[in-house]
């Protein structure tokens, strides 16, 4: 614990541009949240100024909010829908085209790879989590997808510790967070007047020896552990801490999968904000001078009618099986896929839901006895 | 990094009409080297693509000793397989796999095999028959139990009579609907565990056709003292990427795409006598 605390290094807020510079510098572009319709999303970051100041989100079920405090602080909110997905796994890519010639003979050739290197910016703990995941689904395995493994490959990653959990983060009970622990290049902590950083990786120490910083402070440290700490006990909601993935499957035909479909709108919003869901469908879209066809993945949702069709047959046609799909999976069979629950707690399923869906109150209501 | 998405260029040397709707495509891999490299065992699937329509997952029902040729027998229900319906030889398809476990057929050897399949179920497990016929001494005595619908659905009526005179073999058809041109038995496949002389202790099954006649031959099966783990049978669902990526094939925790499609009986189990999975 003495050797990485003596690793902690801090910098007044107003040095915060030259952390940006030392990116630019080593080639990467940066994006960072910034506020967009009303919602704290990342964007192209050019400069500090563009960082959300005095900010502060509100959510619960069905609900998010941005209002403003008196706070000099950047990074004083919790995630807004937008997790690292999108820029790993491409919500719409190509993932090859097919060229037919007068002849009829067909050449394949994949999209191309020009990926320039990426730093994103404020990324919280639960999102480093999720990342794991997406990383074991899609380069862990004997077949890596290349567009992601090369979109990884040029990721860094500037983690800030969350001291600002909304009401509907539950990030502690899945032991994700708020503090970030690993899977980053660099990791903030933010205070009043200084950041405090630390490097997690090669590349992250190369950045932190291109701007200037001192040797954290005692007391500096002292507050960013007791806010990170305030930030845990904030968390008001929970995953039920026994067994899910035996509890789900035991409770299968539990009648409250019935009564949450009366509910859901099987509209897929949970699925698009999830930080972990990796469905996706291919496409075809053929040129109109009917030489060349790209075929296409896009993020598909297990809502969806079509994402359990089998030739003239739909095995999940209603809303009560399409849920119990998402969250016998997520919180179940995730488990066996992958050696942990598909759930890092950032909570966003539940502000997201048009109709404030709870994950953590329907999952609690289905490893409960039903009522009778 | 080999791109797994991408599929290589494969020509139609051959293509028999079955039944109206019903057709094989023979098909080649066009270049030599790939053609050379690939491999396959009954049970497993290609995924082939239509020009400017889409790709379809297809199980191979050719001979795994000449995998030089891969047939595929389609029926034509949707946007990708009514436009392969159209196809000639010489026409110019893509093709990537083989993808998926196959059949058990290290296990079947020197037991005896019993296939039950219903519908174009038949497809799949006609690789384990036609893989039988042709090493006969390998395995014990053949029993097929074929059920279909409409007598009409019938693909390969000469190729059953001639399995049929095979020694060591029985072969029983059904069909839900019968008539003057069915002269086999009326029902549904499973009235034919009546004539079937089935072996428990030294039978392995094999099983593909819709859930709902799977599930009852299971129940035929047990009471007959057959093991679970003697019964495997191939799923289908949706499949788009074949590589356990694009989360469509999940069945549970499986990925029927590259944990099956063919599975032993326990592997299902829990989830089979559920709908919705």
């Amino acid at each position: 614990m003495i050797a990485s605390m003596s690793k902690v290094q801090q910098f007044a807020r107003d040095r915060f541009p030259e952390l940006l510079d030392a990116l630019k510098t080593s080639g990467y572009r940066c994006i960072g949240p910034q506020i967009r319709d009303g919602a704290i999303l990342y964007d192209t970051l050019d400069s500090f100024d563009q960082l959300p100041k005095g900010q502060q989100d509100h959510q619960s079920p069905g609900e998010y909010r941005i209002t403003e405090i008196s706070s000099p602080r950047n990074f004083s909110w919790a995630n807004g829908p937008q997790a690292l997905k999108p820029y790993l796994f491409a919500p719409h890519e190509v993932l090859w085209k097919a060229n037919i010639d007068a002849n009829k003979d067909i050449t394949f050739s994949e999209a191309g790879l020009d990926v320039p290197p990426l730093a994103v910016i404020g990324v919280r703990a639960c999102d480093l989590a999720a990342l794991g995941l997406q990383d074991a689904h899609f380069i862990g395995r004997p077949d890596p997808d290349p567009y992601y493994a090369k979109r990884r490959e040029q990721l860094f990653l500037v983690a800030v510790n969350c001291t600002h959990p909304a009401d509907t983060c539950f990030c502690v009970s899945t032991g994700d967070g708020p503090q970030a622990t690993a899977g980053y290049d660099l990791v903030l902590s933010e205070l009043d007047d200084c950041f405090l950083i630390e490097a997690g990786s090669e590349r992250g120490e190369a950045i932190l020896a291109m701007i200037s910083t001192s040797d954290a402070v005692p007391e500096a440290i002292a507050i960013a552990a007791t806010e990170n700490e305030a930030a845990a006990n904030r968390q008001t909601r929970s995953l039920p801490s026994r067994n899910l993935r035996d509890q789900l499957f035991a409770n299968l035909e539990h009648p409250r999968w019935n009564d949450v479909a009366e509910r859901c709108l099987s509209c897929g919003n949970c699925t698009s904000v999830c930080p972990t869901c990796f469905c996706y469908s291919e496409n075809e879209q053929p040129s109109l001078q009917g030489n060349e066809s790209n075929h296409i993945r896009e993020w598909d949702s297990c809502f969806t009618h079509g994402h359990s069709y089998v030739h003239g047959f739909v095995v999940r046609p209603d809303t009560g099986t399409r849920y119990r799909q998402w969250l016998t999976h997520k919180l179940g069979s995730w488990h066996d896929q992958f050696g942990r629950s598909g759930c890092v707690g950032c909570g966003r399923c539940i502000s997201w839901c048009p109709v404030g869906i709870d994950i953590t109150e329907e999952a609690s209501a289905v490893c409960m006895e039903p009522e009778k | 990094m080999i791109n797994p998405h991408l599929p290589w260029q494969a020509e139609v040397i051959g293509r028999v009409d079955e039944s109206p709707a019903v057709f094989t495509l023979r098909l080649q891999l066009c270049d030599a080297n790939t053609r050379r490299s690939y491999h396959f065992n009954p049970g497993q699937f290609n995924m082939i693509y239509l020009y400017g329509v889409g790709e379809v997952a297809i199980s191979i029902i050719s001979d795994p000793h000449d995998d030089n040729v891969l047939d595929h027998t389609i029926r034509a229900v949707g946007r990708v397989t009514n436009g392969l319906a159209k196809l000639k030889p010489g026409d110019k398809v893509g093709l990537r796999g083989p993808y998926g476990r196959g059949w058990p057929l290290i296990e079947a050897e020197g037991k005896d095999v019993l296939a039950i399949t219903g519908g174009l179920g038949c497809a799949p497990s006609v690789s384990v028959i036609n893989y039988i016929m042709k090493r006969r001494g390998e395995f014990g005595r053949l029993t097929i139990m074929q059920g279909v619908k409409h007598y009409n659905d019938l693909l390969w009526r000469d190729r059953y009579d001639q399995w049929g005179k095979q020694p060591n073999t029985q072969v029983l058809l059904s069909s839900d609907a019968g008539g003057p041109l069915w002269p086999w038995h009326t029902g549904p496949v499973t009235v034919l565990f009546d004539e079937a002389r089935i072996d428990p202790h030294s039978t392995i099954v094999i099983m593909c056709g819709p859930e709902g006649m799977m599930r009852a031959s299971i129940r035929h099966l047990l009471a007959r003292g057959i093991k679970e783990r003697s019964i495997w049978l191939s799923m289908e669902r949706n499949m788009q990427c074949a590589i356990q990526q694009c989360g469509h094939c999940q069945y549970g925790a499986k990925f029927v795409c590259s944990d099956g499609p063919v599975f032993s009986y326990p592997e299902v189990k829990s989830l089979f006598n559920i709908k919705g999975f």
